[in-house]
């Protein structure tokens, strides 16, 4: 049952060298640079997100993902999820207001797959960038790039699906919209959604703890999505796979990789979902299909290939 | 065009890399697959190799894989290694991949 939670709100993400990083999410990938603050942190929207932010860049001698955080309808909503998890035995942390610039006061738990995330209900309403609320035209000029479109959802890799499931669906009110079970009936990847988006967080079982795998920015279009693909062989840009079709979501996709070797993901299309569809299940036999709906076989690098 | 030869040790695989460019991109373009290749951006640990012999410059890699005194033992990046001189070069054995039950994921 949704409990107030209500999309991915940010993402901060560790890059090896900042200028690099920010010429990537900006010139390659079309977000807007909208802050820096006194840490050295980068600020960076998509176009039609009406907040003023939703990628973090901080500079770091090891990439990777420090946190990613979603948006609750109100803060009476965020006063009883604190209490929710507290009450589940979640340890939370307290992060102030302006932390982030212009951003509320968050509330931050680490989850047993050894990600961070947090929840927040407050950040500064910028609007749409480059188009009106009143009267708007289709789309902005100057974009760059691939021209995101927003900030939709992330991968991690890590240990105790089980555990992290029971927090994100019991006490944060997520649904599971698709899953990859093994021959045991073992859950070894979960797809969860608070939206009619078919995920805005996934996970999949891996070992090591908190591994990011990767970060996704919705295209429009399949012909945008090409043409993200003409970009990334314009700017030698290091690719990973694609354009080709997921069979978990449909989505259509491609993967590359920022300076610092974090994965992104731009995408197109996919599956919704409404809290009474029941989870969509794959076979662990068949990961390849449902990872690559076309080859129908995993790349190495899809499942070991993490910041 | 001349640029630097890199041997693999491991493998018997030899490549020529250009001033500037990085091992494991030199590799990739002459066909060879003697070393992993992953992020190509220095985070993920995937293409470790040991030079075993020459001079190289380092770009930026993740600490996680590469702590400082690795470096002194010539473990580092091939992605973010440019050589100065010819290079000897071993591949470093892989973690075991991670995804449980991987063998049967194969369709
Ligand atoms: S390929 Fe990822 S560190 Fe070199
Ligand atoms: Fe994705």
């Amino acid at each position: 049952m949704k409990k107030g939670v209500m999309r991915p709100g940010h993402i901060q993400i560790r890059v090896l060298d900042l200028d690099e990083a920010v010429k990537h999410y900006t010139d390659l990938m079309g977000l807007i640079e909208t802050d820096r603050d006194d840490q050295g942190r980068v600020y960076l929207k998509a176009w039609t997100e009406v907040d003023k932010f939703s990628v973090v860049l901080r500079e770091a001698d090891e990439p990777g993902c420090d946190f990613m955080s979603f948006k609750v309808v109100d803060e009476a909503t965020l006063v009883q999820l604190e209490k929710d998890l507290i009450d589940y035995g979640v340890e939370v942390e307290r992060i102030p207001a302006d932390e982030l610039k212009d951003c509320g006061r968050r509330v931050r738990f680490t989850v047993p797959s050894g990600h961070a995330f947090e929840l927040f209900a407050d950040k500064k309403y910028t609007g749409k960038w480059g188009v009106s609320s009143v009267n708007p035209e289709a789309w902005p000029r100057g974009l760059q790039g691939m021209k995101a479109v927003r900030f939709d959802h992330a991968l991690f890799y890590g240990p105790e699906l089980a555990a992290v499931y029971d927090i994100f669906v019991n006490v944060l009110g997520f649904y599971l919209a698709e899953q990859v079970l093994d021959p045991e009936g073992t859950r070894v990847a979960q797809f969860l959604t608070v939206s009619m988006k078919e995920h805005d967080v996934a996970f999949i079982h891996h070992e090591e703890k908190g591994k990011f795998h990767h970060a996704s920015f919705f295209l429009d279009t399949w012909e945008a999505v090409l043409r993200a693909a003409d970009l990334i062989s314009m700017t030698d840009t290091s690719i990973d796979i694609g354009p080709t079709r997921h069979g978990l979501t449909h989505g259509q996709t491609i993967y590359f990789f920022d300076p610092s070797g974090n994965r992104n993901e731009v995408f197109c299309g996919g599956d919704y979902h409404y809290p009474d569809h029941k989870p969509i299940t794959w076979k662990a036999e068949d990961l390849g299909k449902a990872i690559f709906y076309h080859d129908r076989v995993l790349n190495e690098r899809f499942l070991t290939v993490l910041t | 065009m001349a640029g630097f030869q890199v041997i693999s040790r491991t493998t018997g695989d030899h490549f020529s890399c250009q001033e500037g460019q990085s091992v494991l991109k030199a590799m990739e373009l002459a066909g060879k697959k003697c070393v992993p290749v992953g992020c190509r951006g220095g985070g993920c640990g995937f293409c470790k190799i040991r030079i075993v012999d020459g001079d190289f410059e380092c770009g930026k890699m993740s600490k996680a894989h590469v702590p400082p005194e690795a470096i002194d033992k010539g473990e580092v990046l091939a992605c973010r290694i440019y050589p100065l001189t010819d290079l000897t070069i071993e591949c470093v054995p892989q973690p075991e991949a991670a995804f449980e039950k991987q063998t049967t994921t194969k369709a």
